[in-house]
């Protein structure tokens, strides 16, 4: 009896939070699922489910949408492009700092670190303002090295962290051994380091696939621009066909759901336990 | 990986004390390479737009007025209400979440898969699914309201107060998964020992928690709270794809109010928005700084 006391109270607080989270995804794909007119009845569950919406989106079917594709294909390109440079350019600085004890390395990782609690939507307006003074605005490039530059100070935080736990004498006995800088790196820092490396590849990646303010402050030609901001130019419309903005944005969460649970494992570990240990 | 290790402990340091002088100083080397592309990356898009930003905000009279300006005192009062409410309610609502989540059952670590959500998909299409979800004709909301009442809901977004509130649980649901897992790995993370300890000393819930939970997770909650404000502070999306800001500009908050600035072709305005909130946030910048690079 006690027992199911329990239980009951637990789902007390689990179906509320059950419905608090799924209810407006939800209600997404109920829309992205419903025929044009019957989502506004506001059904548990359309009469007829429908996959005409995904077609008329895949196949461009609106003038909304006419460059959905090549949307879909920038938003790759620049969340691959972040990832990949954020990775390189984060690695090389927390292995300068942690490992090879640069001097200076302090004072860096501070400003990374002061870098990173400035709000994003601080540093989008300058950010904006100096891309305009180095010619970059409406190309791809200034995006892909804004999120860069958003997601460095973390990413090197995170693998600095997790670089000093790795023990000082394999390090010592590198030296010892002769090992060049280079070779430290590459058989002891990025064997012993891959799951960090991992998280942090794809928390850039993330960040720039989901990445609305910048996208549609730094591009503004509807070829250049990625998905965030094609769905996000439906707003200003009246004429607004909401169940294809609703199906266009579902297809658009679902990449980054995906990369989310297949690297669950080192997200979770990794990008967690550094702020777990003050 | 044995023997290396055992030559260190051999040699004692003095044969290979200059060979070894001589690699820390091409360590060096290398480190400073290494450093290159982070620093490029920290002049060229910090730094520079950084000073840039302050030089187009250097006018005392955009100073003046933007205090004129009642869209930015409004836009002060909601960040202000805003940071209040959003972090503090997100913040408890996560501690105790995060011992919800602690307690082993199948369906609860299934539950804890799917509350991840939010947060690992973009905001646009879930904000506008709720945008959705509260319009006044045909959204869900007021319909459901309607079958239940027979009267018509209210207009959501059209009052500046609801809109506003509307606004914090949209960022409360966006960012409130993420913030419980990190509360979730310092709770994990106290030994069960204590438990153990306490519960064959008979202590209540409330005991544990007062006596063990929190005294072992207040610094993790406070630097939560403190990056959240970070994180809160430059939120833009919550506000500006659910109200945009409106109505009448009466929901504006500080992250909104640049790009309002900017769509009036204002820059130094925008700038002095952003520049008058630094000495509210430089010193918890620094004191967030000392606590995260020990």
């Amino acid at each position: 009896m006690r027992r199911y006391l329990t239980e009951a109270r637990l789902l007390l607080v689990g179906i509320p939070v059950l419905l608090w989270t799924v209810i407006p995804i939800y209600h997404l794909l109920l829309f992205a699922l419903s025929p044009k007119e019957a989502g506004f009845q506001g059904n548990l569950w359309p009469d007829e489910p429908t996959l005409r919406n995904f077609k008329l989106v895949f196949e461009q079917k609106h003038h909304y949408l006419i460059n959905f594709w090549h949307q879909m294909w920038n938003s790759i390109v620049i969340a691959v492009a972040v990832g990949v440079l954020t990775l390189f350019v984060a690695t090389a600085a927390a292995f300068a700092i942690s490992r090879l004890r640069v001097r200076g390395g302090r004072v860096i990782m501070n400003m990374a670190l002061l870098t990173y609690f400035v709000p994003a939507a601080f540093l989008a307006l300058p950010m904006y303002k100096a891309m305009g003074t180095y010619g970059l605005l409406n190309s791809q490039w200034a995006l892909i090295l804004a999120m860069v530059t958003v997601a460095t100070p973390y990413a090197i935080w995170v693998l600095k962290q997790a670089a000093d736990k790795l023990p000082l004498e394999l390090d010592e006995a590198a030296i010892i051994d002769g090992a060049t800088a280079p070779q430290l790196f590459r058989h002891i820092f990025v064997p012993l380091m891959t799951p960090s490396l991992m998280a942090v590849g794809t928390y850039a990646l993330l960040l720039a696939w989901n990445e609305y303010l910048y996208a549609f402050l730094l591009l503004s030609r509807d070829v250049d621009t990625t998905l965030a901001v094609a769905l996000g130019a439906f707003l200003s419309a009246d004429d607004s066909p909401w169940e294809l903005l609703m199906t266009a944005g579902f297809i658009y969460a679902l990449p980054p759901a995906a990369i989310y649970y297949a690297f669950r494992r080192y997200m979770a570990a990794d990008l967690t336990s550094g702020s777990v240990k003050s | 990986m044995a023997s290396t290790l055992a030559a260190t402990t051999d040699s004692a340091g003095i044969p290979v004390a200059a060979p070894a002088a001589a690699r820390m100083a091409s360590w060096q080397v290398w480190g400073v390479v290494l450093l290159l592309p982070y620093l490029l990356v920290f002049f060229v898009f910090v730094l520079y737009p950084v000073a840039y930003g302050f030089w187009l905000g250097h006018n005392p009279e955009s100073y003046v007025e933007l205090f004129e300006d009642p869209i930015f005192i409004s836009s002060v009062v909601n960040t202000a209400i805003f940071l209040i409410v959003g972090i503090n309610v997100k913040m408890a609502i996560a501690l105790l979440l995060s011992g919800f989540f602690a307690i082993p059952r199948w369906w609860i670590r299934t539950l804890g898969l799917l509350f991840i959500i939010p947060w690992a998909v973009p905001s646009i299409p879930t904000i506008l699914s709720l945008r959705f979800m509260l319009n006044p004709e045909w959204g869900v909301i007021n319909q459901v309201i309607y079958r239940l009442t027979f009267e018509d809901g209210p207009n959501w977004l059209n009052d500046p107060t609801l809109g506003l509130t509307l606004a914090i649980a949209v960022h409360i649901w966006k960012s409130l998964p993420f913030w419980t897992l990190i509360l979730l790995a310092g709770r994990l993370a106290i030994s069960k020992e204590m438990y153990e300890a306490a519960a064959i000393d008979g202590a209540s819930a409330p005991q544990r928690f007062f006596h063990i939970t929190w005294p072992s997770m207040r610094q993790l909650y406070l630097t939560c709270t403190i990056l959240s404000m970070f994180f809160t502070l430059g939120d833009f999306n919550s506000v500006y794809l659910l109200t945009g800001g409106g109505p009448a500009d009466l929901t504006h908050v500080l992250a909104t109010l640049g790009i309002r600035y900017i769509r009036l072709d204002r820059v130094d305005l925008a700038m002095a928005s952003i520049i008058v909130a630094l000495p509210l946030m430089l010193p918890l910048m620094v004191f967030m700084m000392r606590r995260l690079s020990r």
